[in-house]
């Protein structure tokens, strides 16, 4: 068990200080000189040496990025050019909208898919089965801004139930608010990611139901409940977890297209604001963050395998 | 040496794959959505209702009449037509995505299969994982926060996402028929790695990738869709699905049908593409296809 956690976690630094390359690369090698970049052709060269300065661009490369990932390290992202704050107070402020939001939508996502998927499978071929089916279907083939527009125009327009968009703020608004104005945009995450999980929920337990043990257990005088929650649920999740943990880096960052059609305040606005007033040192934080949520989440699920195949903990 | 069956001869093999995908109601209503979206697609290059980019402000966000099949948007633009002709930016964004995927992707795979286990083969799959742990989004973002916005930078960026797709799947089609007796007679018979891969290797994972590069299809009409949404795409003047939803997001609560049109063109579109996909995978696949019905 321990040298399979060691294992895992020597792969999540070794990803994480691949991934701070490339990044760093695109971002600060790529466009040759990033503060003339920044500041574009027509800078005052007394800016532009300020903006070199506090760039560290005097340094050689390799100090540079090893400057960098420590100060990340220290919770030190620098200072916005645009903003003229620290990036990691932006990156605090902006989180607290779509990593909450992020959560309320996979947690959304399992809800409906879970039932979906295992009503399908007990009852394959089915009118329920059918209906299941054909409406994951046309889910998965929906885009989520879209579907959000959809949302908007009937809650909002139509029924006035919720806000069209806008974030009254943790604190201002409340829970109750906050998850209010995060409930439309939740949904039109979840949507697409549900009907997804549904058919990889169904497929899964198909596959498991038609195992040797599946007829063994039924055998012995299980009945077909039984066999479902005892045995088959539990050895179909291997497959839905690995989706659960890619469902939710995406909707991380598919998070971002959604704040932009609801105007949340999360990190894909900030993303967006950074690239239009060409920021790159927002930019480069934003997607280094967002990075790290996807292969942290891939490794809290190789973690869970062990958890639920106990295969696994034995052999390693 | 166990004795395997030979293969049937490509005439019949193709017969039986055309009478098997008559039967797949899948293939058929998929593959007829998807003719008529590349129909309407090409058919713009010669003919569309109205020039897609004049302007008719005075009949501006009009709903669908006999005149506007699809309505007017808010510069009284005729929305079938650049419905049309934004067609063909998501289609060529989307196509030419998977062409890189499959260009790098497959070669990788069969690479890496054909030295399993070697540090070729370990470089090649950690390349695939670092490349995953970027979502399409957030390569597009890097790429346009660089270069600026355009379809070329959404190609690239959602090409890039395809790489590893395709180079996990070529790659664990390829291992378990390195296995095979085929392969270890060409072997023998003094073939070496690369004409192994491509003479018996590809041909016969041909069905595998097919099915998945109309699965990344689909997915590559979404991801650009979502792009040219939030302004990373296809730029003004050139029309395309996403950009004209964000256009319509303002005039939602007044002029609904200028978000109705666009985003239906893209569920039908990406469904068509996706029956298409299970169809062809039913078709491919005679043994899974029992044993799912």
């Amino acid at each position: 068990m321990s040298t399979y956690v060691l294992g895992r976690l020597l792969s999540l630094v070794l990803s994480l200080v691949a991934a701070s390359i490339v990044i760093f690369f695109v971002v600060e090698v790529v466009p040759g000189d990033p503060a003339q970049f920044m500041l574009g052709l027509n800078a005052q060269p007394d800016t532009l040496m300020a903006l070199r300065d506090q760039l560290g661009l005097n340094q050689p490369l390799p100090l540079r990025y090893l400057g960098w990932v420590l100060g990340m390290l220290h919770g030190d992202f620098g200072t916005s050019y645009t903003y003229r704050v620290p990036v990691s107070e932006l990156l605090t402020a902006r989180l607290a909208v779509s990593l909450p939001l992020a959560i309320y939508a996979l947690a959304l996502t399992i809800l409906i898919a879970f039932p979906a998927g295992i009503i399908a499978a007990a009852r394959r071929n089915s009118k329920t089965d059918v209906v299941v089916m054909s409406t994951t279907q046309l889910g998965v083939a929906v885009p989520n801004f879209w579907f959000a527009m959809l949302l908007v125009l009937v809650f909002a327009v139509g029924l006035h139930w919720f806000s069209a968009g806008g974030f009254p703020g943790w604190d201002k608004g409340g829970l109750w608010l906050g998850l209010r104005a995060l409930t439309l945009p939740a949904i039109a995450l979840a949507l697409p990611q549900a009907s997804i999980l549904a058919r990889v929920m169904r497929s899964a337990l198909l596959d498991t139901l038609g195992e040797d043990y599946i007829r063994s257990a039924r055998a012995k005088g299980l009945t077909r409940r039984q066999t479902m929650w005892r045995h088959a649920l539990r050895n179909a999740l291997i497959p839905v977890l690995t989706i659960v943990g890619l469902q939710f880096s995406f909707l991380l960052a598919g998070a971002i297209i959604i704040e932009n059609v609801f105007f949340l305040p999360g990190l894909g606005r900030l993303v967006f604001q950074g690239i239009t007033q060409r920021d790159l040192i927002v930019v480069k934080s934003v997607v280094m963050l967002l990075v790290f949520a996807v292969i942290l989440v891939n490794f809290l699920v190789d973690l869970s395998y062990a958890l639920i195949d106990p295969r696994l903990r034995r052999q390693r | 040496m166990s004795i395997e069956a030979a293969p049937r001869p490509a005439a019949s093999r193709a017969d039986s794959y055309l009478r098997a995908a008559l039967r797949s109601p899948n293939f058929v209503i998929g593959a007829a959505i998807t003719i008529v979206v590349l129909v309407a697609a090409v058919a713009s290059f010669v003919w569309t209702p109205y020039y897609y980019a004049a302007l008719d402000i005075p009949g501006r966000l009009k709903g669908p009449s006999g005149l506007h099949w699809f309505g007017t948007d808010q510069f009284g633009r005729d929305i079938f037509s650049m419905i049309m002709v934004g067609a063909r930016t998501s289609i060529a964004v989307a196509l030419v995505a998977v062409g890189v995927g499959v260009g790098v992707g497959v070669p990788l795979g069969l690479a890496a299969a054909a030295r399993r286990d070697s540090l070729l083969d370990e470089a090649i799959m950690r390349a695939n994982d670092l490349v995953f742990a970027f979502p399409a989004l957030l390569i597009a973002v890097l790429i346009t926060a660089v270069f600026g916005p355009g379809a070329v930078n959404s190609i690239i960026a959602i090409g890039i996402f395809n790489i590893p797709v395709f180079a996990r799947l070529s790659r664990g089609a390829a291992l378990s028929l390195w296995q095979r007796d085929f392969v270890l007679a060409a072997r023998v018979a003094g073939k070496g790695q690369v004409r192994i891969s491509l003479e018996h290797i590809l041909p016969n994972i041909l069905n595998t990738l097919v099915v998945q590069a109309t699965i990344q299809f689909a997915l590559g009409i979404l991801a650009d869709a979502g792009l040219s949404y939030v302004g990373l795409g296809a730029q003004p003047p050139t029309p395309s699905w996403g950009k004209m939803l964000a256009e319509a997001q303002t005039f939602i609560a007044s002029a609904p049908h200028v978000a109705v049109a666009p985003g239906l063109a893209i569920v039908l579109t990406v469904l068509g593409l996706n029956l298409m996909g299970d169809g062809l995978r039913d078709i491919f696949d005679p043994v899974l296809r029992r044993s799912r019905q």
